[in-house]
């Protein structure tokens, strides 16, 4: 039962980062490497935040404060200096490899008797939690997720509310239709560094959260990340096909916490962990591949 | 008002000379006229729109619009001032967004974005008043995918959008060519009523002759980077489809009897 609560807590946790490259990769057709150090970022920032004392709360909204910094300057690469996404994406990664090591002072610090969101949420949620049947310990773990999944769905919110507005409607359209965008007076070329500063605040948040709840954070812990919320982004479309903004931002969601729960079950059939992060690009591979293969198939059949 | 000044836009060719595309090129087009553009390929028509919308840099010259010097100004600030329908349907509209939406982009051009909501009820209302006076039954589809629609549709939408409000210059770039016969026909006849109805001041570059014969004030013939007819009232009236017809293949002639000479000039001495 409190594995099955903690599989779901981390896929919700991961979830931001799905999120993040929705935003990204779906509505700018960005593919944005920075996610791989922005996720670590939000953790190391959060993590020395909060082991000098500060507030767990700002410690973590400092984290996404970070990552949205980065994802900025990635724009900027980009728009202002003409640089490919994929490589700006790289040279930020790799510069932020050297920035986490530096916060961080080392590899790993743990949070061992530091009082972290997920604590307050915790003791918070916690009576609620046995309302709801859980017994002692799983009420924790379950206070936890309820935890976790309220944020998400605060960010989901949020992120549907303000692509629903003049400027989240621009952005969209410029990420879209760059052309377009241009055509009817937006510059492009800073929708996509905000575009890219929304992602990889929701990205680092993602850290942020992941090492609140691991209770450490490792300057190795972003590796793969980006392809890790492709994956939840995929897989959520698959689940739900076509739907508009609100849907897809749901489904993306839901895809992380899926995909989480896949792994889990992977692991627990006698997958070596191993080979975690060469599935994960396998299915990536394969959720990008086959709907191509689908057409021609169709074409083929159509052509006969 | 629109003028150019001298206008020049030079591309170097790699090893090769300096093609000028736009060379020299002055021009004022009163507010209110509507001027077709035509020409050969490879002519520079599209760079001289291009050059007017800010896609392109001059490299000298200077260009004015109502009574702004915009010739420094980046492609997105000159959208204050004016309005574009491309060749592409699907450069001019967002395929993921609906209808509205993209309708909602158009109402704010000069404008401040701004956290307000994209998509209001007075939106909704007018939008489906414009479109479905110009095409009766697209205003029930307001909340369907714009990538939904037909080539024609989008760029019925995209013209709507471009003069959602009024431009001081509607920049038409082949907006028809890459559609069906019919289809570009019913986007000729909503250009012609939009122009007329918003008084607007249009440049309108097409490839077919007969639109050029019949549409609008004044005709632009550009050869080479440089205007080689430009006529307007009674003459443009006059003239017809295979006027034109005659005078490009004259200019095609002429290309060629140059390409055969510099090639004999180059045989014989380089």
């Amino acid at each position: 039962m409190i594995t099955l609560l903690s599989t779901w807590t981390f896929g919700v946790a991961l979830g931001f980062v799905a999120l993040g490259v929705f935003v990204s990769y779906k509505l700018f057709a960005f593919p944005d490497i920075t996610t791989d150090g922005s996720f670590t970022l939000g953790a190391v920032v959060a993590t020395v935040l909060l082991v000098a004392g500060v507030d767990p709360v700002w410690a973590t909204l400092a984290g996404m404060a970070a990552g949205a910094a980065a994802g900025a300057c990635t724009g900027m690469l980009h728009a202002i200096l003409g640089i490919e996404p994929l490589l700006a994406g790289i040279l930020m990664m790799t510069a932020l490899a050297s920035v986490n090591l530096v916060v961080l002072g080392r590899s790993n610090v743990p949070l061992s008797g530091v009082k972290t969101l997920l604590d307050r949420a915790e003791v918070a949620l916690l009576p609620a939690a046995r309302l709801l049947g859980f017994d002692d310990a799983a009420a924790a773990e379950a206070a936890r997720l309820g935890f976790m999944l309220l944020t998400a769905c605060v960010a989901v919110l949020l992120l549907y509310l303000f692509f629903r507005t003049r400027l989240g409607t621009a952005m969209r359209a410029g990420g879209d239709t760059p052309t377009m965008a241009r055509a009817l007076g937006r510059n492009t070329g800073g929708l996509t560094v905000a575009g890219l500063a929304i992602a990889n605040s929701l990205t680092a948040l993602s850290g942020a959260m992941v090492a609140q709840y691991q209770g450490f954070a490792d300057v190795q812990m972003g590796i793969g990340m980006v392809v890790w919320g492709m994956a939840s982004v995929f897989l959520g479309a698959a689940l739900v096909g076509q739907v508009r903004l609100g849907g897809a931002l749901l489904a993306t969601l839901a895809g992380s916490v899926t995909f989480r729960l896949l792994v889990a079950a992977a692991l627990r059939a006698g997958l070596d962990p191993d080979w975690l992060k060469f599935t994960t690009a396998l299915v990536v591979l394969t959720a990008l591949v086959a709907p191509r293969m689908l057409v021609r198939k169709q074409q083929a059949s159509a052509a006969r | 008002m629109l003028e150019l000044n001298a206008a020049t836009v030079a591309f170097s060719t790699t090893g090769g000379p300096v093609v000028r595309a736009v060379d020299g090129v002055s021009l004022t087009v009163p507010a209110g006229q509507f001027v077709v553009v035509i020409g050969t390929n490879g002519s520079g028509k599209s760079t001289l729109l291009g050059s007017i919308a800010g896609t392109v840099r001059l490299d000298s010259g200077s260009i004015h619009l109502a009574g702004h010097d915009i010739t420094r100004w980046r492609e997105d600030q000159r959208a204050r001032l004016i309005g574009r329908v491309f060749q592409d349907p699907r450069a001019g509209t967002a395929a993921s967004l609906t209808v509205l939406e993209n309708i909602a982009v158009a109402a704010c051009r000069g404008r401040r974005a701004g956290l307000s909501w994209a998509t209001s009820r007075s939106l909704r209302a007018a939008a489906a008043e414009r479109l479905g006076s110009i095409v009766p039954g697209l205003e029930t589809r307001l909340d369907q995918p714009i990538g939904s629609l037909s080539g024609g549709q989008r760029q019925i939408v995209t013209l709507v959008m471009a003069t959602w409000h009024r431009p001081d210059l509607l920049l038409l770039d082949e907006h028809t060519a890459a559609l069906d016969p019919a289809a570009a026909d019913r986007v000729v006849q909503a250009t012609a009523r939009l122009v007329r109805e918003h008084h607007l001041t249009a440049l309108m570059v097409t490839h077919s002759l007969a639109q050029a014969a019949t549409l609008g004030d004044r005709l632009l013939l550009i050869h080479r980077g440089r205007i080689v007819l430009d006529v307007q009232g009674a003459a443009k009236r006059r003239l017809s489809a295979d006027d034109l017809a005659y005078r490009f293949d004259r200019l095609r002639s002429a290309d060629q009897l140059d390409e055969s000479a510099s090639r004999t000039l180059t045989a014989l001495y380089v």
